[in-house]
């Protein structure tokens, strides 16, 4: 595709794209509402690309076959929404232990269980980083609009493939069938490292990688393993190691891995972090704060894990006030909290209704955050005298 | 334990022993006769993948000197599908225990039969959950005991012979370590066979479905086995129904999945070029 062509597609057609754009060349998956679509996709443009597509009969096969492809040399890439996300948990924690690089999408819709088909949510953002049982990485991208889907995609195998790790990115019912018209922009793609010497490689050394049938025959393991993926799991020590060599390669990555964009965020006196959908609405709030003369901007996250804590520890520092509207009933705001430490006062906004935030709702709150400085202000300057 | 030729050796990971297999198991009989089909079928060892699911039979993987890979309970052929359609030149064998492809795994289990993809699934039926210590298995017989069902079995236990074929494998075996002679005869056909396969073959495990119904050891235990199956071809297929008969069930040939798919969507990839 020309990248100069501009296109109206929905936010599910924009995530298959991008992840043909990335290379992808598998595809497993089962049926659920709303992330069909890109399952749907998959299954007409890959065979045009020499790929494979296949509908699984569960979502736990669905990425068991995902890590299958991966080991046999494929990008590869499943989708889901929550209920089928919950199902893939326990692949999540197999890919982290065998450093499998795979994409899941997950398109968030009320939960918990069966919850609200099909109306947005953003109540996925803690399972997705410690969905899966045991400490592990994980790299976890969000998008708020049709055209950063597209690029997000890309980005999730790029990362996937440079880190060796499972990236889920969390969309959801909102963007996944919104239509918004998007450009296709030349970016970069990444592949899997090649060891230099097949005959010296260990599967679990580093982030290179060969796949089975290239010649150097592989031990991969679910139990803890040495780097030669010999299992070991009388004595921890060597599991633990890796582990920790996993955790380090995505710490020493920060400044690539960490992706947010900001509007207005310097000098402002309040900031609102959002992420997904609701950081339209938190930008439009904005425009009209700003109109109001209320010094706002904001910080849209599009990487959630690894948690960008030092940002956001940066930016908390000069502000007189946090607002993070989520679509849950408070997740993030945890380690953005965290990440503050009590430098600013941070303030929850949450629903969990399956409705979208409206720019108004936004504007209110940091008027009344405004409100409560003000009078906290002159409280204390009463007491003064 | 049988003598293993110099020529086997080569198939043996032999960095990984020993084994963490009871003495008296019968799953390093299995394990020496898939070792001795892969020497007859003279296979490729880095074009090999043998992938194993959880429990005891989940670790013969790291025994064969092939690419291994040990995976998750129930879901091996679920892997096993992904590695073969990206390269369906690799040679895909999916090792499993009896709770592990008929238990937590039987939906993946009649989804791989259904869809007829080049993958042999060979199933170490000891009739028990070994590992986490003797618990009753899909495949209990009833009436047997184990830890969690003291006074015998009240379920049914499945045959996994007629579930393979009701499910639409195309391939489709039994036999015990009892024949062992059988074993490499019949995985060696089913890696072959241009389709699913199945093999399975009962194992004793006198550690514990041995013990729990006094069915002494492990060689008393190949007597039990012994006497517990009939050769299949003998009999007729209403015979065969709740009979532990052995002897292949089943190979015909039908089209392939992968085969398949490139057929028919090789045709968009053609359109998609013109």
């Amino acid at each position: 595709m020309k990248s100069d062509a501009m296109k109206l597609i929905q936010g599910n057609e924009a995530c298959a794209l991008g992840a043909l754009q990335a290379g992808c060349t598998f595809f497993a998956g089962y049926p659920i509402t709303p992330a069909s679509e890109i399952m749907e996709t998959m299954a007409r443009e890959l065979p045009k690309k020499d790929g494979r597509f296949i509908q699984m009969e569960d979502e736990i096969g669905s990425l068991a076959a995902v890590i299958g492809a991966s080991w046999a040399g494929a990008k590869a890439m499943t989708a889901t929404s929550g209920p089928g996300f919950s199902l893939m948990q326990e692949h999540v924690g197999y890919a982290s232990m065998t450093e499998t690089p795979c994409v899941i999408v997950n398109s968030q819709r009320g939960g918990p269980s069966t919850g609200l088909p099909t109306l947005p949510s953003q109540g996925d953002v803690m399972q997705a980083r410690w969905g899966t049982h045991g400490d592990h990485p994980v790299i976890v991208l969000t998008a708020s609009s049709v055209q950063t889907t597209y690029e997000m995609t890309i980005e999730a195998f790029n990362m996937s493939e440079k880190f060796r790790i499972p990236v889920i990115l969390l969309l959801d019912a909102i963007i996944s069938h919104m239509r918004e018209n998007i450009t296709f922009p030349e970016l970069e793609i990444t592949n899997r490292k090649k060891p230099g010497d097949p005959d010296k490689f260990k599967p679990f050394f580093d982030e290179t990688f060969l796949a089975f049938g290239e010649g150097s025959r592989k031990l991969v393991t679910g139990l803890g393993h040495d780097e030669k993926g010999f299992p070991e799991t009388t004595n921890g020590t060597p599991s633990e190691d890796r582990l920790k060599k996993a955790f380090e390669r995505l710490n020493q990555n920060l400044d690539t891995i960490v992706k947010y964009d900001h509007y207005y965020s310097e000098d402002a006196d309040f900031l609102i972090i959002s992420y997904g959908i609701t950081s339209r609405a938190a930008k439009a709030a904005v425009d009209k704060l700003q109109a109001k003369g209320i010094s706002t901007g904001m910080i849209d996250l599009q990487t959630l894990w690894p948690f960008p804590t030092d940002l956001i520890h940066d930016l908390s520092g000069n502000v007189e006030g946090i607002l993070v509207p989520e679509m849950n009933l408070g997740q993030m705001v945890m380690p953005i909290r965290m990440a503050v430490e009590g430098r600013a006062p941070v303030q929850s906004m949450n629903r969990a209704d399956g409705r979208l935030f409206q720019p108004d709702q936004i504007v209110d709150e940091i008027q009344k955050m405004q409100q409560n400085r003000d009078h906290h202000i002159s409280k204390t300057k009463k007491s003064l005298y | 334990m049988p003598r293993m030729g110099k020529n086997l050796e080569k198939y043996l990971r032999q960095s990984i022993m020993p084994s963490p297999w009871c003495p008296g198991c019968g799953h390093g009989t299995i394990l020496r006769g898939m070792l001795e089909s892969f020497d007859r079928l003279e296979l490729d060892l880095d074009k090999v993948v043998v992938i194993g699911g959880i429990g005891c039979s989940g670790r013969t993987p790291y025994f064969t000197n092939t690419n291994s890979m040990h995976t998750t309970h129930g879901r091996a052929l679920a892997f096993a599908t992904g590695v073969k359609m990206v390269n369906p030149e690799l040679t895909v064998i999916s090792v499993m225990g009896d709770g592990d492809s008929v238990g937590i795994g039987g939906n993946h289990f009649i989804h791989a039969c259904r869809r007829n993809i080049n993958l042999n699934a060979i199933i170490f039926n000891n009739s028990i959950y070994g590992m986490t210590g003797g618990q009753a298995a899909p495949t209990t017989p009833t009436g047997k005991k184990s830890t969690t069902s003291f006074a015998g079995s009240i379920e049914s236990a499945f045959n996994v012979v007629e579930l393979a074929m009701a499910a639409g494998a195309t391939f489709v075996a039994r036999t015990t370590t009892f024949d062992f002679q059988e074993i490499p005869n019949m995985i060696s056909r089913a890696i072959e066979h241009p389709g699913f396969s199945v093999v399975e073959i009962l194992s004793q495990c006198p550690t514990y479905f041995g013990r729990i119904n006094k069915l002494g050891d492990a060689t008393n235990m190949l007597d039990y086995e012994k006497d517990l199956t009939i050769p299949g071809e003998t009999i007729s297929r209403e015979e065969m129904l709740g009979e532990m008969s052995v002897g292949v069930f089943r190979e015909e040939i039908k089209p392939e999945f992968t085969d398949q798919y490139k057929k028919v969507y090789a045709k968009t990839e053609k359109e998609n070029a013109s």
